[in-house]
């Protein structure tokens, strides 16, 4: 079986794999990359969200071969301790989450958001989270959280 | 070690403390700079950890960097019980400050003796312990010589509230930076070496027989390591998560069930709880002084529907054996009580079991957690010593956890000719609220019931009043009515399995007392903050009211479709203060607008934390009274997925504000389930002012809307 390549966190892989399987199975078990987090298996929740080229998908839906050529953006590839983006920057500031499971794909959905629209209102960024579940109820302070780092980014 | 006698002044020890009298067992120093601390309760998403650690670096006074927090295990840590019922900062954080005033006060004098120096010359900053003349030491260089293996005492004086530099302010939640950056502190993200993949297959049919289940199909899947069988119970073990997926489809296909057992009518679920055999129980009786003249009788019911837990996460465990001792790790909210469990289902004692714990994500109450470490315990005997990570689906999240219990409440008043109560009875019908593992002579794991030799289902019961009830929670009104008869229906059969939700029967009870006190007070033309004020003696009930209503600028002037509604409780009665003024706008959908909400916990040790903990409270609470319930046909849950059980969305999310009363020299109350309670009864309050109906059984979606107009009409 020939291997899939794609470009995770701006380094080229090839991966040999089914192409049906899920990106998530992929990036969790075989890769070893365990910050998209499995939450419903069926793009309900958002817990697994990656950036695909521009846009932040359900890694749980998305079979490996639609990925094929692609920018795969995870969260391990959005900023570190060392560097951090600014968006894991003003989650720290605002003290956004409270389990965090949910966490790693709502950044990735506000990271796509701020690549396509780096101002948004808040709605916007309600609207960009909207496939996002969040159950400990921190929903509020993750959109202030965005709006801060949208700021900080405009500024630099 | 003597002890002195206990007198009612004799000062004692914090409760988690007495129990757990070792100082070494909360508070080691190493050499190297650092300090462990090892409390009983477990991070669970609301921040504990962080509030433990601040108390503990502000006792010590040491950076509270230097503080390493100690995931419990039965291994050794305290025995803590649970962590659950807003209790944490009341016994763990005391008895953390308790410990630790002591722990300063044995190095102090040691080291007053090293440095022939008088104790009172001393002081301690960060760790470095000086007195005059530069002279020096620190809590690691003495570490190797004091030793903590040693009963805490009675008498050491923790700080003043005016001497703490940390507890009472909002210090930066230490697990937040990993959580962001995706450093693994999941157990869903923790490999262990040699790590395999277990799943087991439940059905939908509610407590259905696994008639026949050939294997045929799963033993053809790559990587397969063993299909265990054993009765009801089935899984597979894989080399691979998506082996194990795999085996278990193919499992699923092959597999044959009896019919489920009948659940009950979901459409009229208040007359089903009323038609079941119970145990009644008389919560409280409070006898009027004088007698004054009934002029007529109001009664109304309210009901609730069982509403799920529905974490994020689905629950993941991981166990391993070795010869006959087992190691689990486990996101559970008790690694003792889990572990009492296990050992009654694996008939082997105590020490032959390990349990450590994990954080997992989002727990509301007893989820799934206990049900799945059993599950890998069970599939791991198959794996020939190597570790099974077992994780649910998202199906059985939803639909074989177990789930908060639906309540029938009806409130009924004796009124005199001005309307003013004088009589006040209070009767609750409902599953109990507690289920929990590692309290009875049974067990109460989901697996344990599936075995070739089962155990019975445990049917829920309700703590005692004492220990803030369960069904009854909150149903002895905070209120100065003159008298009152409050009495709990806990039935005794128990089709769809319940347990410990968010506030237990709390959320019920305050929705029914505050939504018929509203109808009170408008039958009476009377304001609802005044008709509360009126009958609240207790000040700090009144000052949470006063300040919601302040800072909601109550009330608002009326507007079309637009609503305003108040409620209040004081959590269990001996806990954290709550009143929420709800702003709803809408017709046939309602959204909530606004929450505003005013909150004494007494000593807040993280303002911030306990701000994010009502804030979560007060829009989950909104989700779980616009949105949720739990559905269901004759033999099965329907509602396993997101799509059949929504949950508030971003989009959904109202403005929530809260004021946080200060009282930095008053007992910690807790703050994770305060709000619940107030802010389900201030929404449907606010729903009736602007619509004029009366929404009584939740939730308050569309449908609920037209069937309480019809209901009205």
């Amino acid at each position: 079986m020939p291997g899939i390549r794609f470009r995770l966190n701006g380094v080229e892989t090839d991966v040999d794999a089914d192409p049906d399987r899920s990106l998530l199975d992929v990036l969790r078990g075989q890769l070893g990359m365990t910050g998209p987090h499995f939450g419903c298996g069926a793009n309900e929740c958002g817990a697994c969200n990656v950036i695909v080229g521009d846009r932040a998908v359900a890694a749980c839906d998305t079979p490996l071969w639609s990925v094929a050529d692609k920018d795969i953006t995870t969260i391990e590839g959005l900023g570190s301790a060392q560097k951090p983006h600014p968006l894991q920057r003003a989650f720290i500031a605002e003290q956004a989450l409270q389990c965090g499971y949910c966490v790693s794909g709502i950044l990735m959905s506000a990271a796509a958001l701020l690549m396509r629209n780096p101002s948004p209102t808040g709605e916007e960024v309600r609207g960009a989270l909207d496939r996002n579940l969040c159950r400990c109820g921190s929903h509020n302070r993750m959109v202030r959280a965005v709006l801060r780092a949208a700021a900080e980014m405009a500024t630099q | 070690m003597t002890k002195p006698a206990s007198s009612p002044s004799a000062p004692k020890l914090p409760v988690s403390l007495a129990a757990n009298p070792v100082l070494s067992s909360w508070v080691r120093f190493s050499a190297d700079g650092h300090v462990t601390v090892s409390p009983g309760k477990v991070e669970i998403g609301q921040g504990i950890v962080t509030a433990l650690a601040q108390i503990a670096a502000d006792e010590l006074d040491v950076d509270i960097g230097r503080v390493q927090m100690v995931r419990a295990t039965t291994a050794g840590s305290p025995n803590e019980g649970v962590t659950s019922g807003s209790l944490s900062v009341q016994q763990s954080g005391r008895a953390i400050r308790q410990a630790c005033a002591e722990i300063r006060q044995i190095f102090l004098g040691v080291a007053a003796d090293r440095l022939g120096v008088d104790i009172d010359a001393l002081e301690i900053k960060d760790g470095t312990i000086a007195g005059p003349g530069n002279i020096r030491t620190s809590y690691w260089e003495l570490a190797g010589d004091v030793s903590l293996d040693r009963e805490a005492m009675p008498g050491a004086v923790p700080k003043r509230s005016t001497q703490r530099t940390l507890a009472g302010n909002s210090v930066q939640r230490v697990d937040i930076p990993d959580k962001v950056f995706a450093h693994r502190r999941f157990i869903h993200d923790q490999p262990l070496p040699g790590m395999l993949h277990g799943r087991v297959l439940r059905s939908e049919l509610s407590a259905a027989r696994l008639v026949d289940l050939p294997e045929d199909g799963a033993r053809a899947i790559a990587g397969l390591v063993a299909i265990v069988r054993d009765g009801n119970f089935a899984g597979v073990v894989s080399e691979t998560e998506d082996g194990a997926e795999a085996a278990l489809k193919a499992l699923r296909k092959s597999a044959t069930w009896s019919a489920g057992a009948t659940l009950p009518d979901e459409s009229a679920l208040a007359d089903w709880l009323k038609a079941q055999p119970a145990e009644h129980v008389i919560i409280d009786n409070k006898t009027a002084s004088g007698t004054v003249a009934k002029t007529r009788t109001m009664r109304r019911q309210y009901s609730r529907p069982y509403l799920a837990h529905a974490s994020i996460a689905p629950s993941c465990a991981m166990a391993q054996w070795t010869q006959d001792r087992v190691r689990v790790w486990t996101h559970s909210q008790g690694v003792y009580f889990l572990r009492a469990d296990l050992a009654l289902v694996l008939k082997l004692p105590l020490e032959n079991i390990t349990v450590e714990h994990m954080e997992g994500a989002g727990c509301y109450g007893h989820n799934g957690a206990d049900d799945v470490a059993l599950d890998a315990v069970l599939l791991a005997k198959a794996a020939g010593g190597r570790p099974v990570r077992v994780q649910w689906s998202r199906q059985d999240e939803m639909s074989q956890a177990p789930f908060g219990a639906a309540m029938a409440i009806e409130i009924e008043a004796d009124l005199d000719a001005q309307g003013e109560i004088i009589d006040w009875r209070h009767s609750i019908w409902s599953n109990g609220h507690t289920a929990r593992p590692g309290r009875a002579a049974q067990p109460a794991l989901l697996a344990a019931t599936e075995l070739a030799n089962p155990h019975p289902r445990y049917i829920a019961t309700n703590p005692p009043q004492a220990n803030g009830g369960g069904a009854d929670r909150n149903s002895i009104p905070h209120y100065d009515f003159p008298s009152w008869r409050i009495e709990c229906h806990r039935l005794l059969t128990m089709p769809i399995r319940t347990s410990a939700l968010r506030t237990l029967g709390a959320q019920g009870n305050v929705f029914a007392i505050e939504s018929f006190l509203d109808e009170l007070a408008t039958e009476r033309g009377e304001d609802p903050v005044a008709f509360r004020l009126r009958h609240l003696s207790d000040r700090r009930a009144q000052d949470v009211i006063r300040a919601a209503a302040r800072r909601a600028n109550w009330k608002p002037d009326k507007r079309t479709g637009v609503g305003y509604g108040l409620g209040f409780a004081r959590y269990k009665n001996t806990g954290a203060y709550c009143a929420v003024v709800a702003e709803v706008e809408g017709a046939e959908d309602i959204s909530v607008k606004r929450l505003t909400i005013a909150i004494d916990v007494g000593e807040a040790i993280n303002p911030d934390g306990v701000v994010n903990q009502i804030e979560g409270g007060a829009i989950q609470a909104t989700s779980w009274v616009l949105k949720e319930r739990v559905r269901f046909d004759k033999e099965r849950i329907t509602s396993n997925t997101w799509s059949a059980y929504p949950i508030l969305r971003f989009s959904e999310v109202p403005e929530v504000q809260v004021e946080l009363i200060a009282r930095p020299d008053m007992e910690p109350l807790g703050a994770g389930e305060a709000a619940h309670g107030p802010v389900t009864a201030a929404i449907a309050n606010a729903v009736f002012d602007a619509l004029g109906v009366r929404v009584r059984n939740l939730p308050i979606t569309r449908d609920g809307l037209i069937a309480a107009m019809e209901l009205a009409t």
